[in-house]
């Protein structure tokens, strides 16, 4: 590819970014935190950050990995421990004395960095330690179960996230994770401006390193192992790096939907949750980080805005309450999913980026007859 | 002719009940190229695989550049089945892994072409070069690997317009033809910055036109690169006009080896393999 092609894909992904950051930042203004238009923007963009690193993994590295869930349940709960303001430990942890941990991250780096940054600060830093412990859970469990292959791969990582759900439920952990009780009153990003922000600058890193050299080595071992090997690309190294990074971003993303969500539960990271971002990551496109981010906010303003009415009695006008009730929206979601599939079979973009689409335009105009 | 570059020493790969092949030993000396030939299913891949750290050998070493880097000995079951000589005279168990092999200095091409489909003529090449990258993942991240990655691009450039793909370098790789898609693999291999070469069949499925034409590129590239090539052929022609000296497989034993025309004239050999042209 030569240089003013670069730049001029480049170009194009800037004034995308740019518009995006401008709607946002005018929605924060003009609408209340409540609004369902923010509450979307937020879920969309944690959702975009998961699925895009779920992508990474079974899109880029070839890896079919289902413990997504798993790693955001740590992302989720590291979050809510480390930033529950102290005075409201003791209703929190209501069953467990007030918990065993007595400081909040928040707090700490307020009393370091003044009231506003300093817990600014403290939010991020405990995004960034679930983010850690995240990665360092993939690294354990990488060690045995990166050796299988395909299928068995996704049931392990699978039976691994319900392990750690349950585990996470455990009574004798209470003082930590408050058993099977809700974690809450933490603090959370007002502004959906914020989510986008960071949510798009954590993508963006994962977009710099499938780029990168090691991206290109993970692509390699997706399209041929055994290629892959006999010309220098140590597999073990290379897969239990993509895990890794793949499961920290999934650690972060977690501790970003905490936030969202208001209260934890570890009930809540069900493998349903996994099925969700792999659904987002096929209909975008196996391999297409721009396919992820259209497809979980495609996939996030349809359930939780566009098709809520098929769950409570009336869409689009029409009343029927026998019809639309609970569960119907899920429904409608299956139908949607099947002609995506039948008829996208790639994904909305396959293996393309947004800046691949300029190209398409004009090679149709190559092709077309004279 | 200077240095021993490969030294295969009493080499048995047997699996389960089947050697594959018994007691090969075999050596190359810097800047040869030496050929490995024989009937299907002789074991020569086997033997490549062997040598570039796909297989385990059930029995014997293999010396690179006069250093010893794969060595094992019948183990479990394999000891009460083990059909090879030599036995008891390995006891250590030195087994890298291929990618571990490349990076010592060899790289090698496959029988059925393996490149990475979904990318372009570049990036396989470059890809190749990843197992010389000193950066590690964050300095890559965070291109601060810039001066690497530059020379890095530069380098396969330079590389594909050796090879004579330059002009194709931002095709899928899999739209090549197939002898340019030979070519690439070769390319490739080039990349991992090999001292030795190992190219199993690189003339397979090619008329004779591009045989020959392969034939002079082998002399070429060994020649500009300072490279030691081992490989496996068919395409006698190719073969005879080529190599320095041949070693002959049947049935995973060696039955000869020697310069071209002694193994022309070799009555084991035509026996075994070439067989008798009509006007002899």
């Amino acid at each position: 590819m030569n240089k003013s092609k670069q730049k001029r894909d480049l170009l194009f992904l800037t004034v995308v970014l740019a518009a995006v950051l401008a709607v946002t930042i005018a929605m924060d203004m003009a609408l209340p935190s409540y609004h369902i238009a923010i509450k979307v923007v937020k879920k969309a963009t944690v959702y975009a950050l998961v699925a895009v690193s779920m992508n990474l993994l079974n899109g880029f590295t070839g890896l079919f990995s289902l413990g997504q869930a798993g790693f955001m349940l740590l992302g989720a709960f590291s979050y809510g421990v480390l930033t529950i303001p102290v005075d409201k430990r003791p209703g929190v942890y209501q069953y467990f004395d007030g918990g065993a941990i007595k400081f909040s991250l928040p707090e700490v780096f307020a009393g370091v960095f003044g009231d506003t940054l300093g817990s600014v600060i403290g939010m991020l830093a405990a995004l960034l330690v679930g983010g850690i412990l995240a990665a360092l859970m993939a690294w354990l469990i990488g060690l045995p179960v990166l050796r299988l292959k395909s299928d068995y791969l996704a049931i392990a990582t699978l039976g691994f996230a319900e392990i750690l759900r349950a585990f996470f439920q455990w009574n004798a952990l209470g003082p930590i994770t408050n058993g099977s009780n809700l974690l809450k009153s933490y603090p959370d990003f007002t502004y959906a401006t914020a989510y986008v922000i960071l949510a798009g600058a954590l993508i963006a890193l994962i977009v710099l390193l499938i780029n990168s050299t090691y991206g290109r080595a993970f692509k390699a071992i997706r399209d041929d192992e055994v290629a892959a090997e006999a010309m220098g690309i140590n597999l073990a190294r290379h897969k239990r790096m993509a895990f890794i990074i793949s499961s920290f971003f999934a650690g972060i993303g977690g501790g970003m939907l905490a936030m969202y969500n208001g209260t934890i539960a570890a009930a809540s990271f069900k493998s349903t949750m996994t099925y969700e971002i792999l659904l987002i990551v096929v209909i975008g496109g196996i391999g297409s980080i721009s396919g992820s981010v259209i497809a979980s906010f495609l996939y996030i303003i349809s359930s939780e805005w566009l098709l809520r009415g098929l769950d409570s009695g009336e869409f689009l006008g029409v009343k029927a309450p026998g019809l639309f009730k609970n569960g119907f929206r899920m429904a409608v979601f299956s139908v949607i999913i099947m002609v995506i599939v039948l008829f996208f079979r790639k994904g909305l973009m396959g293996d393309k980026e947004l800046p691949d689409l300029l190209r398409l335009g004009k090679r149709r105009k190559e092709a077309a007859p004279k | 002719m200077s240095g021993n570059m490969l030294k295969i020493e009493n080499v048995t790969m047997q699996f389960g009940g089947v050697v594959a092949v018994e007691n090969l030993n075999l050596e190359i000396n810097e800047g040869e190229i030496v050929a490995l030939i024989g009937p299907n299913g002789a074991g020569k891949t086997t033997a490549f695989n062997v040598v570039t750290g796909v297989y385990q050998p059930t029995n014997g070493a293999v010396w690179f550049q006069g250093e010893k880097i794969i060595e094992n000995h019948p183990q479990g079951k394999m000891k009460a089945q083990y059909k090879g000589g030599h036995a008891g005279e390995y006891t250590q168990v030195l087994a890298p892994t291929p990618d571990k092999v490349t990076r010592l200095g060899m790289a090698r091409t496959f029988q059925n072409i393996r490149l990475w489909k979904s990318q372009t003529v570049f990036d396989n090449v470059l890809i190749a070069k990843h197992c010389r990258t000193t950066s590690n993942v964050f300095s890559a991240t965070f291109r601060l690997n810039r001066k690497e990655e530059a020379a890095q691009r530069a380098n396969v450039l330079e590389l594909l317009e050796v090879v004579g793909l330059a002009d194709v370098k931002d095709e899928l790789a899999t739209s090549l033809p197939y002898g340019k898609q030979r070519r690439l693999e070769i390319a490739r291999a080039l990349a991992a910055e090999p001292t030795l070469l190992l190219l199993d069949e690189p003339a397979a499925g090619m008329n004779p036109q591009e045989t020959e034409e392969l034939t002079a590129f082998i002399g070429e590239i060994r020649d500009r690169f300072h490279l030691t090539v081992f490989l496996i052929e068919h395409h006698m022609n190719l073969v005879m006009n080529i190599s320095e000296r041949i070693y002959v497989l049947d049935f995973g034993k060696l039955i000869a080896q020697g310069t071209p025309s002694e193994i022309q004239r070799n009555k084991r050999v035509i026996d075994a393999y070439l067989g008798v042209t009509e006007d002899a």
